[in-house]
């Protein structure tokens, strides 16, 4: 029973790893760049949701959103574009200057006390089957985890910018060359990975509604940690990796005795070296997936 | 009076301080087809991607139907200049039809492009029967066919060919420069990049031989009639 626990737990969590995985992996398939500061776009929807606690859930919500993209499209455009065509270190950097500036201005703006989210709360109740208790958020993270897969892999294999987008990701000087857009593909790739940021921080603040200003930094890093797992050469693997840091964080903490909890993050640490150097790909990547493809 | 799509006006391209094509001037009339031929490292390549745009100009100026052409290559391939680029370039893992459907990106009008799609087709029939392929498996002479077609069926001014032979059987070759002689009497002017230098005076209207950056000779169909004279005028001018 404590397995199947498990892997309920895994599965929600893994749907959230996935879902910031597939947002971190589509901009850095057209800009080559990872972003260290999507965990900040996390944050800001939680300030959002937080500060509007009192209204109806869908205002707090489509809020959520509305900054959360908003924030998405200023980093692309204050930060990023300026320095495309900079070595792939400089942007790496610029990543970490921006997450931590947004971090400060969170403190400074909310304190370190944290903000507390109410909305949807109705859903971190359990529902028990037998011994198993799942809780009302797992599904929905579930559920809409799946639904933002399904709708963003509609996107990319039906529409003229789905399909652009995967030109750019494969070869952005030659999409350009046939008169794609970089600007508008790289808009699209942070309006669409803000989307799926804003989406975590709804599902997030359900699970853990104590808001503080580095509250997005330790997803990003577990999904950034299932995006090399899994191979960043195709958004699937992604998200497959993102599922496999969901199911390998639930097992090892139900393996853990509960005073050990805090090595948590070192025993998955320690699991994706073991992966890397068995399969330098990735878990999931195709067999001509290179090392020099990966973060 | 001729008809002038494109005109380069003593362009200069740099990487760094070395100079890679040096006070080049040379136009195009429509329904023409130019050739640039030399020895590796001679520009022919620096010019075509200062065309698109790929590379900024040092010097000189370059001008679309009389409009000086700027901007970044999308917004010169919306402008009529569509590329055929050194090695193809197609995308591997989407199909022949996405491939395809990608070059509708720089069209200025959506107006007939049914009927783009079925000339393209006659043209290079591999497109339409290989439609749902995967363009990675395509063989390197189909590759080139898509290559071609992805640009053609933005309806361009001027072609943009750099290198198409490389890499395919002669057989393969003298069908692909059939099909360039249809497409310039298409209304397409092409500039075209090539190694088979013989070859290629033959076929052009015009071909201008590039060396160490700088243009050294311009040959007509007619030189070519006295084989070894070509041979040796082409041998000085690529050790010039």
């Amino acid at each position: 029973m404590t397995f199947l626990q498990s892997l309920i737990d895994g599965i929600g969590l893994g749907a959230v790893y996935a879902v910031v995985g597939v947002g971190i992996g589509l901009v850095f398939g057209v800009m080559r760049l990872v972003n260290f500061a999507y965990g900040e776009l996390i944050t800001a929807g939680g300030y959002t949701l937080a500060m509007l606690s009192g209204a109806p859930a869908i205002v707090a919500i489509v809020a959520c959103f509305a900054v959360v993209v908003a924030l998405a499209l200023l980093q692309e455009r204050v930060a990023f574009r300026p320095l495309r065509g900079a070595s792939p270190a400089t942007m790496l950097i610029a990543t970490f200057a921006v997450s931590f500036l947004l971090q400060n201005i969170y403190l400074l703006a909310f304190g370190s006390r944290g903000s507390t989210v109410g909305t949807l709360g109705g859903l971190n109740t359990a529902i028990a089957v037998g011994t198993l208790r799942i809780r009302w958020i797992t599904i929905v993270a579930v559920v809409v985890g799946g639904v933002l897969l399904a709708g963003l892999t509609f996107v990319l294999n039906r529409t003229m910018i789905g399909l652009q987008l995967r030109a750019a990701a494969a070869d952005l000087q030659t999409a350009r060359t046939l008169g794609v857009r970089a600007n508008r593909v790289i808009t699209w790739a942070f309006a669409i990975s803000g989307m799926l940021a804003a989406a975590v921080a709804v599902l997030l603040t359900v699970q853990s509604p104590l808001v503080t200003p580095d509250y997005g930094v330790s997803v990003t890093i577990f999904a950034l940690v299932g995006v090399v797992v899994g191979g960043l050469d195709r958004l699937l693997t992604a998200s497959l990796g993102g599922f496999a840091i969901g199911f390998a964080t639930a097992f090892a903490g139900d393996l853990l005795p509960s005073s050990g909890s805090v090595y948590l993050p070192s025993v998955v640490y320690g699991l994706v070296i073991v992966v890397l150097l068995l399969r330098p790909s990735g878990l999931f990547a195709g067999p001509r997936a290179t090392a020099a493809e990966r973060v | 009076m001729p008809d002038r799509v494109l005109e380069l006006r003593q362009i200069e391209v740099r990487y760094g301080r070395l100079p890679a094509v040096r006070n080049l001037s040379l136009s195009l009339d429509r329904g023409e087809i130019v050739g640039l031929i030399g020895p590796n490292g001679a520009g022919k390549s620096s010019t075509l991607h200062a065309i698109m745009g790929l590379v900024p100009l040092a010097g000189g100026e370059i001008e679309l139907h009389g409009s000086r052409l700027r901007g970044h290559p999308e917004d010169r391939a919306r402008a009529g200049i569509g590329l055929v680029p050194e090695g193809r370039h197609i995308f591997a893992s989407l199909t022949v039809e996405e491939n395809l459907r990608l070059g509708l990106s720089a069209r200025r009008s959506m107006e007939g492009v049914a009927e783009d799609r079925d000339w393209v087709r006659s043209l290079f029939p591999v497109v339409g029967e290989f439609a749902s392929r995967t363009a990675g498996a395509l063989s390197g002479g189909q590759q080139q066919q898509l290559a071609i077609a992805r640009a053609l069926i933005a309806r361009p001014d001027v072609l943009l060919l750099d290198e198409p032979s490389l890499g395919l059987a002669p057989l393969v070759v003298e069908t692909l420069f059939e099909t360039l002689g249809t497409i310039r009497d298409g209304g397409v002017s092409i500039l075209l990049v090539e190694q088979r230098g013989a070859l290629t005076v033959r076929f052009a209207d015009r071909t201008h031989v590039l060396s160490n950056a700088e243009l050294r000779l311009t040959l007509t169909p007619k030189d070519a009639e006295q084989t070894g004279q070509l041979t040796a005028q082409l041998t000085a001018a690529y050790l010039s």
